[in-house]
């Protein structure tokens, strides 16, 4: 493209006072140009032919706020990214880069100018989550002064993390360094926590939303209990449902807290195998509860809070290699079993199997018969970057995790062999790749560069067939237990709950950050934050500094009084609509309202539409959507878009 | 016309967060494809009146691109999905209006996805080239003006004094 003959060329459009060219328009002497030209020639609008608008556009509209016009009398013609960088043929690019600033000069001679809009903004926050990244965000948040209302789904807050055994790449123990925080976020006068809680509804924009939670029956008066648990030693069901919390190894009774250090330390009673639902009868935990806290009849209650942002931080959940039904994204793993072998287990599974206060107290012992594995096979990437299952991305933390519990294995059964399958290693991060080798120097971890093709059972050990690619020979490895490192995948109800509150998510389900390098803890949804494990698979460090960078957002955005917005909203003509509210129907916002218009004696003799200017978020779909055509995009009508494709 | 010569014009509606920024990463990556296709930007792709398109065809263009983001990556949670319906409606249309259906085309294209957009700007292309001119429209607007002829500039004039007047 030759840019010198282009402003000759331009100039002769009509309404073209001055044009010219300069080398970098966005540097400091380029923008004094444009406020030279402005003043010199009394210019109303300007067109720059740049880069692309996603990168100078402030830049060039601040340069003409300066100047004394108005911001949004400014154009860019894209003519590097769409342009000059993409086409060779000098002659068709040239003129292709006329005709891009044509268009633009066509648009600008239309656009009007816009001031931008202030709304309020309510200083409440709310967490969707109570895991590491949760904790550490409401934290954050609570800790620069503002209220914060934390949901949580389970019964007690601590996520994932609670179950871990050690963490890599220190091997300090999980819980000893997450329970002060649960205790802080328990103890903060600033956060509300509401436990056993889900997010239901989500109304309003930035700055206002309106959240409607769900706080589903514990069956226990909160202000009475005192967390004595007697309760639950009394409770008469032990062994009638699985504890999710040791992730189904052992069970626990009908009225539980889900482990010892639970926040809020208040049972729940579990009316699936509670006898009193079935039966009416027993009652035995009302019986020994000296407080009067058991309550059978209490309901699901519905509350309503004010909110300015949402922090989504709701984490992930492991991939099973369960036969999966023929509708599910997912296939099991055949090869391995299907998961009827009780000793092929997880990597979480294995976490509360090392856990000191795990089903085994910390002992190395196999689900099936209690004992002792001396040969245990680990294998990475189940499920992970395997297309045919459904998952083609890496998860990120399993090397370093399956490193960390070979590394237990053989810290705690010391004749033991510990045998890792795996694709690639991939431990960067600080300290990671060290902690990797320590496991291979020091505690004699043997790592196989294979895959495993098949797993079945013999003489009540597991023959574990596999391909070491190194050494280019098939291996095959008798275990007394096998630990599966699976993927992470997005929760089962990641795609409801994005719905539910307008955050968008990916094919797999996890949440889409606004731009991946810039805008990584935004959504694109305005006021929406993202934290943890919701947006990608992220190990904690990496959860607990997007937590605090969400954290950060927030805070920024809760210390003015008032936001300033785009103005790029919708608006009706109020004479010309006809009142048939498709718009209202289409909006994704909700910002379509309906208005009277009255006469002059105060009687309604139409209903129109009205468009908040708060919650429009800008897309313009009731534009094209409206019969009559009275609702105009700002920056964007009708008349605009006519001008630019004339102009072609 | 001379085949040889003749190359097409196309117009590319195209949303500002996905398709856009993905052609923001074409042209940073330096992914070539044919100067035939001029961008329209508009916030999102639920926004594209189905009159923009037939405007276009009338104003001389020989084909028609629609793209946007990827269904639930919109920016606005829901606007492609009201685009996609919209479209494929419209798309039977055209047929009946007189357009061959190949002119205009859909595509979902993120804003990762610069190799994707290069790609299928050169598809497109090339269909459209293969489809040769387009020249109904034209044919009929041309028609229409000589029906109703255009403002003269005095008709201008007279029109700015009755403004000025009032």
């Amino acid at each position: 493209m030759t840019v010198r003959v282009l402003p000759g060329s331009v100039k002769i459009f009509s309404g073209v006072e001055y044009s010219t060219d300069y080398k970098y328009m966005c540097s400091d002497p380029g923008q004094n140009l444009i406020k030279e030209a402005i003043h010199k020639y009394r210019l109303d609008a300007i067109v720059v032919g740049s880069c692309s608008p996603h990168m100078h556009e402030r830049t060039f509209r601040n340069a003409a706020v300066s100047a004394g016009i108005n911001p949004f009398m400014v154009e860019i013609a894209n003519l590097r990214e769409h342009c000059s960088w993409v086409h060779d043929d000098i002659e068709s690019s040239t003129h292709k880069a006329i005709e891009l600033v044509r268009m633009a000069i066509e648009k600008v001679k239309r656009d009007k100018p816009l001031t931008k809009i202030n709304v309020p903004v309510t200083k409440r926050v709310l967490v969707i989550g109570g895991g590491i990244a949760g904790i550490q965000a409401a934290l954050d948040v609570a800790n620069a002064g503002y209220e914060v209302v934390l949901v949580e789904k389970e019964p007690s807050i601590g996520g994932h993390m609670s179950q871990l055994s050690e963490t890599f790449p220190t091997l300090d123990c999980s819980q000893c360094i997450l329970t002060p925080r649960m205790v802080e976020v328990h103890q903060h006068p600033k956060i509300k926590l509401l436990s056993y809680s889900e997010v239901v509804k989500v109304e309003g924009f930035i700055g206002n939303f309106k959240v409607t939670i769900k706080k589903k029956a514990r069956h226990i008066n909160e202000d009475l209990c005192s967390g004595c648990g007697l309760c639950i030693t009394k409770c008469p069901i032990k062994k009638k449902a699985y504890n999710s919390f040791e992730e189904d190894l052992a069970f626990r009774s009908a009225i539980y807290i889900p482990f010892p250090q639970a926040i809020p330390n208040i049972p729940v009673i579990d009316e699936t195998v509670c006898t009193y639902y079935k039966t009416g009868k027993c009652g035995m935990c009302v019986k020994v509860c000296d407080r009067q806290a058991i309550d059978f009849d209490q309901k699901d209650t519905m509350l309503v809070a004010d909110i300015g942002a949402i922090i989504v931080a709701t984490g992930f959940k492991l991939y099973s290699i369960d036969k999966k039904s023929a509708d599910s994204k997912y296939k099991g793993y055949g090869e391995y079993g299907y998961g009827k072998y009780r000793d092929v287990i997880d990597g979480l599974q294995f976490e509360r199997i090392a856990s000191a206060s795990g089903p085994t107290s910390g002992e190395i012992k196999r689900p099936s018969d209690g004992k002792e594995p001396k040969k245990i096979a680990f294998i990475q990437c189940v499920g992970s970057r395997d297309d045919s299952k459904g998952i083609s991305y890496c998860s990120k933390i399993c090397c370093m995790y399956t490193a960390k519990q070979a590394m237990l294995y053989k810290h705690k059964v010391h004749d033991g062999e510990a045998y890792i399958f795996y694709m690639d290693i991939r431990a960067g991060g600080k300290m990671y790749e060290e902690f990797v080798r320590r496991a291979i120097e020091e505690d004699d971890v043997k790592y196989i560069r294979g895959r495993v093709s098949r797993i079945y059972e013999k003489n009540g050990k597991y023959i574990v067939k596999g391909e070491d690619t190194i050494a280019g020979m098939p291996v095959e490895i008798e275990a007394d237990m096998i630990v599966l490192a699976t993927a992470m995948i997005p929760q089962d109800n990641a795609a409801d709950l994005a719905r539910t509150i307008g955050v968008p998510y990916d094919k797999y389900g996890f949440y889409n950050e606004s731009h991946p390098k810039l805008k990584p803890v935004e959504s694109t949804t305005a006021g929406i934050f993202l934290a943890g494990a919701c947006q990608s698979p992220k190990d904690i460090p990496e959860s607990v500094a997007m937590a605090s960078a969400a954290a950060c957002k927030t805070i920024i955005l809760l210390s003015s009084d008032t936001l300033e917005r785009e103005p790029v909203v919708a608006k009706v003509n109020e004479d010309l609509c006809a009142g048939c509210f498709y718009c209202k129907k289409v909006c994704p916002f909700g910002a379509v309202e309906v208005k009277d218009v009255k006469d002059i004696n105060g009687i309604v003799y139409k209903e129109v539409a009205y468009i908040n200017q708060g919650v429009c978020q800008g897309c313009g779909t009731c534009t094209a959507t409206c019969l009559s055509k009275s609702i105009e995009l700002a920056g964007f009508n009708n008349e605009e878009i006519f001008a630019e494709i004339a102009a072609l | 016309m001379d085949k040889q010569k003749w190359e097409p014009k196309i117009v590319a509606f195209v949303c500002n967060w996905c398709t856009y920024t993905g052609a923001d990463l074409a042209g940073t990556s330096r992914m070539k494809y044919p100067a035939n296709t001029k961008m329209i930007r508009v916030m999102c792709s639920g926004s594209i009146d189905p009159v923009f398109i037939l405007k276009a065809f009338e104003r001389g263009a020989d084909g028609v691109l629609i793209s946007g983001c990827h269904p639930n990556d919109c920016h606005y949670n829901a606007g492609n999905f009201h685009a996609r319906r919209r479209w494929d409606f419209f798309h039977e249309l055209l047929d009946f209006i007189g357009i061959e259906k190949g002119r205009l085309q859909f595509s979902w294209i993120s804003a990762s996805e610069g190799k994707k957009f290069a790609d299928v700007i050169s598809k497109v292309t090339k269909d459209i080239k293969a489809l040769g001119p387009f020249t109904d429209y034209q044919k009929m607007n041309s028609e229409f003006t000589a029906f109703f002829p255009e403002e003269t500039a005095e008709d201008h004039e007279v029109l700015n004094k009755v403004e000025e007047i009032v």
